[in-house]
């Protein structure tokens, strides 16, 4: 039993009824529409600032320090090395930077930072929820596995997590993928309980006795035929955690151990900027709206889904 | 009596061992990785190969980790537990800064708890309403504004337009004023903190208290109070809200956490001397033993948070089977 895909005639799969239910709430689609804008922005930007010279955001530009919005680039600058235009759409920084091309790699960074870590932390979450709820009862050393697996859960929720996210960063060597990792690992609880409740109720179901009487290897019972039918509270948690993932990032830059430099992030363009807070504000204004701006869409998005995915809650 | 009993002590016996594994797995966790307190200042001239020798003797880093371990337990238990970095007793030191953390964390508690609460039950109540959509909305802004970011622009404003310092806990150079402006000063300093730590936890616990009225409030009971002809206050809090109240139980036990992990950035933007800022710190100098011990005492109140939160749970819902 696959997901979607409705016989004509039939009424509506789940995943139709859900986008139906989406498509009505007008808060969620808009917040949808922010977030197709941003992936869009996200990959252009990354094409643009890597294969267009005048949009490099690591350009210095000693002549052009703190520049406001909208200024237009001195003339003595070299061509290659002026902003497309002439103009600084966003402002400079306090290297001459041009803001505009650095928020705009931010946002590939950032948004990756989103993705990988919740894509790390759904890869450990659905294994090990559908471990403990297909194998559960599987006794290793006197223990059962499902037990075993839970007891884990509860030491990893009993952490505060910021610190051990802290400690964790600040103890291992600074990069864009140690921050992935670290923020995947101490987020996957949440999606491991999940999986395990639902799979504890659909193993006991009818199709996956019809599917097992088929003759199906386990491992695609469980994650073809299983996994699938208990995705969607995941799908809803993993739209919030990319929003989280986005937060703790730039908490980490603020606090200097994000991303390290020369890249940019949202996080780490107001970390530098604060100190300018009064010569050049938009240093801090900018990012910080950018984070809120799409940490909202992605919340606003994922309770829309929540809702249309959630037959109780439908109207 | 006797299966209470029973339940609470296989309950507290469970959050022993899972105490146990924690400190193991951190104390692993810390050793493993790379960095050691004595190479946090290699370029200092000073510092020789005997010193770094020396240094590591006395905190026995050079054993192997299982008798180090056994080192932190005996220390810790005896209360001769050290900082690397200064030599002072670390739970007096852990102890100082709780009670630095403490009242920033009980007045966001009560003012999140204040705020959400009649939010939520109003919403829920007028649900569809505009309120209801403007808190709903509101509360999604709040959980997705950066709190630094916010702070940044409070503390801004707060002295800009109302002409008061709210970093650190008290002005410096007030010492000689009189009781009235240094008590205000301190009232400053303390609140402002406060409403940005509560911030989050406002929007999280209003969507949560709507949400299980909305749900209590189309049961069954609450219709029979309706037709019955109680006024609509009595079934709304007499009725319904006693009955959405028991999740919040456990709510106790989870935000207790909150007190050292969610103050890390607010301490230290609001350079308060708190138990968050203090493990910062100690990350920062690979002080060890400062470390693993606020982490021990961290998974410790958060253990003994879920172990009152489970047992009053227990108490008060008596559907819970206690076997």
């Amino acid at each position: 039993m696959t997901p979607a895909t409705p016989s004509s005639g039939a009424a509506p799969g789940p995943w139709r009824a859900a986008w139906c239910a989406f498509r009505r709430d007008r808060l969620a689609l808009g917040a949808a529409g922010v977030l197709l804008l941003l992936v869009v922005t996200a990959i252009a930007g990354k094409a643009l600032t890597e294969g267009w010279a005048v949009l490099d955001p690591a350009t210095v530009r000693l002549a052009d320090r703190l520049r406001p919005p909208f200024a237009a680039a001195s003339t003595t600058l070299p061509v290659a090395a002026r902003p497309p235009l002439g103009l600084y759409l966003l402002g400079t920084d306090d290297l001459g930077r041009d803001v505009f091309a650095r928020m705009v790699q931010g946002a590939s960074v950032s948004l990756s930072v989103g993705f990988i870590a919740v894509g790390i932390s759904l890869v450990i979450g659905i294994g090990l929820g559908a471990i403990a709820g297909y194998y559960g009862h599987v006794r290793l050393l006197g223990v059962s596995v499902d037990s075993l697996i839970m007891r884990l859960v509860e030491v990893m929720l009993c952490f505060p997590t910021f610190f051990l996210l802290l400690a964790a960063v600040a103890l291992l060597p600074p990069s864009i993928y140690t921050i992935m990792a670290i923020i995947g690992a101490t987020s996957w609880m949440g999606t491991a309980r999940f999986v395990r409740a639902e799979l504890l109720s659909l193993r006991e179901r009818d199709f996956v006795l019809a599917a097992r009487c088929l003759g199906l290897p386990e491992w695609r019972l469980i994650f073809r035929h299983l996994v699938p039918n208990g995705l969607a509270p995941v799908f809803v948690a993993a739209t919030l955690g990319v929003a989280d993932a986005i937060l703790t990032e730039s908490a980490l830059s603020f606090l200097g151990f994000g991303v390290p430099p020369p890249a940019a992030t949202w996080g780490n363009i107001l970390a530098d900027g604060r100190s300018f807070l009064f010569d050049a504000p938009w240093l801090t204004y900018l990012p910080g709206l950018a984070i809120f701006v799409v940490v909202l869409a992605f919340n606003l998005a994922g309770e829309g889904l929540r809702e249309a995915t959630n037959p109780r809650l439908r109207g | 009596m006797v299966p209470m009993l029973r339940f609470t002590l296989r309950q507290v016996g469970q959050r022993l061992v899972l105490l146990v594994v924690i400190s193991i797995l951190s104390f692993a966790m810390v050793h493993l990785a790379p960095g050691e307190p004595s190479l946090v200042d290699p370029s200092n001239p000073r510092l020789k190969q005997e010193d770094v020798a020396r240094i590591r003797a006395a905190f026995h880093l050079d054993e192997p980790l299982h008798i180090q371990y056994g080192y932190w337990v005996r220390d810790l238990a005896t209360g001769r537990l050290v900082s690397f970095k200064d030599g002072q007793p670390v739970v007096g030191k852990i102890w100082e800064r709780f009670l630095n953390s403490l009242p920033l964390f009980l007045t966001g508690t009560v003012i999140t708890w204040l705020l959400a609460f009649p939010v939520g039950i109003q919403a829920a109540v007028a649900r569809g309403s505009a309120f209801d959509r403007a808190t709903t909305f509101a509360a999604f802004a709040m959980i997705s504004i950066p709190g630094f970011f916010l702070a940044y622009l409070l503390i801004l404003w707060t002295v800009t337009h109302l002409q008061v310092s709210v970093v650190g806990m008290r002005t410096f150079g007030f010492e000689g004023v009189s009781a009235w402006y240094r008590g205000n000063d301190r009232l400053w300093h303390l609140v402002v903190p406060s409403v940005m730590s509560a911030f989050a936890g406002i929007a999280v616990l209003s969507r949560y208290v709507r949400s299980q009225m909305v749900e209590v409030l189309a049961q069954d009971y609450v219709r029979t109070a309706r037709a019955k002809g109680l006024p609509e206050v009595v079934v709304t809090y007499g009725h319904a809200l006693r009955n959405a109240l028991l999740p919040f139980i456990t709510m106790f036990g989870l935000m207790l956490p909150a007190l050292i992990g969610g103050s890390v950035i607010f301490e230290t933007i609001f350079a308060w001397p708190g138990m968050g800022r203090l493990g910062y710190d100690a990350i920062l100098a690979r002080d060890f033993p400062v470390v693993l011990t606020i982490n021990f005492f961290a998974a410790g109140l958060t253990l003994a948070g879920t172990l009152v939160s489970d047992l009053l749970y227990a108490v008060a819902d008596p559907r819970i089977r206690l076997d």
